[in-house]
């Protein structure tokens, strides 16, 4: 539904069972793998993929933090990792390691290593990334 | 896909009582990976999100009610993460953030997993699961309605509305072995609650046996618990873990659970 009808082509299918996180989306607001949601059970609810972050032509500062940290290799965990990145910040600003690790354990990279990940996290807690 | 999506309980019964094939969903967390490898390919999904009475959770004259729509991270964020805290220890073992913020503890129940991590800290309490159809009402003990794996005593005309639990505040404890922190099923569990107005010690295990299995005994039999409850469940071996791995590990983490609860 997403990618094909709507042309949102971000959120990835990937696992199609809820192991990867490649294809995460807010719902109402609320993290969640889309693969696992019926389209018909997001009706009349907002659902915000990684396109919908941007502020017009600026990123946000999560996005921004994962080019500047060189989180990015294949790109292809990026859009889910941003998502649950973005949901992270919302909930704790200001989050140590284990609450990063923790947040995103739902989100494989089989390129990064995780490393530049978590420093792309906290260096978008510097810049407010929780404020948006 | 036909999708039908009741607001109230009564209309959700009456879909059930007229499509008993159809398929109830809530969090989707069990049944979309069904249906995206079709392993389930139901002509009509019957979807539960809006039915109010299903959601949150109350205290009813000593007794707790938590609704089938209970997410994870409603226990693990609310006020019951201090009230049945061996259930939101678990709660924070249950794959990641979006499982557990989508995952429900009603479809945990229906779903009737050996390795259902919500199922060990309910039975400890001596849970009951509360069911409704347009019949009757009725509710069963959580151990008779796991009736196998990934079968339980869900009626084709009936939802469950929630579980019935008195919380006895008593020091308890969630453990669960598995290669990882995070998304992982249980090689094996258990919950453990060290009853000291009842001088009882009560431990049920997940991931040994056929269903999750509740095992007692009096206080004084400490020394000898662990080895019990690693008697009592009947582990299989499989790509998880052999059965052999998952006896010692039951005495190991009762030995564990015991110490955390009882110093
Ligand atoms: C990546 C991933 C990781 C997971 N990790 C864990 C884990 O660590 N531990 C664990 O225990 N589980 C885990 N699960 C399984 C799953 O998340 C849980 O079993 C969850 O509790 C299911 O709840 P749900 O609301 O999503 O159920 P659904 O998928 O919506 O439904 C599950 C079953 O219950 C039935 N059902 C739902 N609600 C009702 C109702 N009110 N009345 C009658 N029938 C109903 C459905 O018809 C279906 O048969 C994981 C799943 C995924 C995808
Ligand atoms: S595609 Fe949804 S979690 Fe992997
Ligand atoms: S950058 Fe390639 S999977 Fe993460």
């Amino acid at each position: 539904m997403l990618r094909d009808r709507l042309g949102l082509p971000g959120s990835k299918n990937a696992c199609e069972q809820g192991e990867c996180g490649s294809c995460a989306v807010l719902l109402d607001d609320e993290l969640v793998c889309s693969c696992l949601v019926l389209a018909a059970q997001s009706e009349g609810r907002s659902v915000v993929t990684v396109e919908g972050l941007r502020n017009g032509d600026i990123l946000h500062p999560v996005q921004q933090a994962f080019i500047d940290a060189g989180a990015v290799q294949c790109g292809f965990c990026t859009p889910g990792l941003i998502v649950a990145a973005v949901d992270l910040l919302r909930h704790q600003p200001d989050p140590s390691e284990d609450e990063i690790r923790e947040a995103l354990a739902g989100n494989l990279c089989r390129c990064t290593g995780y490393a530049k990940i978590i420093d792309a996290v906290k260096l978008a807690a510097t810049a407010g990334g929780g404020s948006t | 896909m036909n999708v039908l999506t009741p607001s109230t309980l009564d209309e959700a019964l009456r879909h059930r009582a007229e499509f008993p094939d159809a398929l109830p969903i809530q969090g989707g967390t069990d049944v979309m990976v069904d249906v995206n490898f079709d392993r389930a390919r139901p002509e009509t999904v019957i979807n539960l999100n809006r039915v109010e009475e299903l959601q949150g959770w109350r205290r009813d004259n000593g007794s707790l009610w938590l609704g089938a729509a209970l997410s994870y991270t409603d226990v693990i964020t609310s006020e019951l993460a201090s009230v049945v805290p061996a259930l939101a220890e678990a709660s924070r073992t249950v794959g990641s953030p979006p499982i557990r913020n989508r995952g429900t503890i009603g479809g945990n129940v229906a779903t009737a997993s050996p390795a259902g991590d919500a199922l060990p800290p309910r039975l400890v309490e001596g849970a009951e699961v509360l069911l409704a159809s347009t019949r009757a009402q009725r509710r069963l003990p959580l151990a008779d309605f796991l009736v196998g794996p990934k079968t339980n005593a869900l009626a084709s005309d009936e939802l469950i509305v929630g579980v019935r639990l008195t919380p006895c505040g008593q020091p308890q404890t969630f453990m669960k072995v598995g290669p990882r922190n995070a998304m992982v099923i249980a090689i094996c569990s258990i919950a453990l609650v060290a009853d000291r107005e009842r001088d009882e010690l009560r431990a049920a295990f997940g991931s040994a046996g056929p269903v999750a299995g509740l095992i007692t005994a009096p206080l004084s039999e400490r020394s000898t618990f662990a080895e019990a409850v690693s008697n009592a469940a009947s582990p299989i071996d499989d790509v998880r873990g052999t059965a052999t791995y998952r006896r010692h590990a039951l005495r190991v983490l009762v030995g564990r659970a015991m110490d955390r609860c009882l110093g």
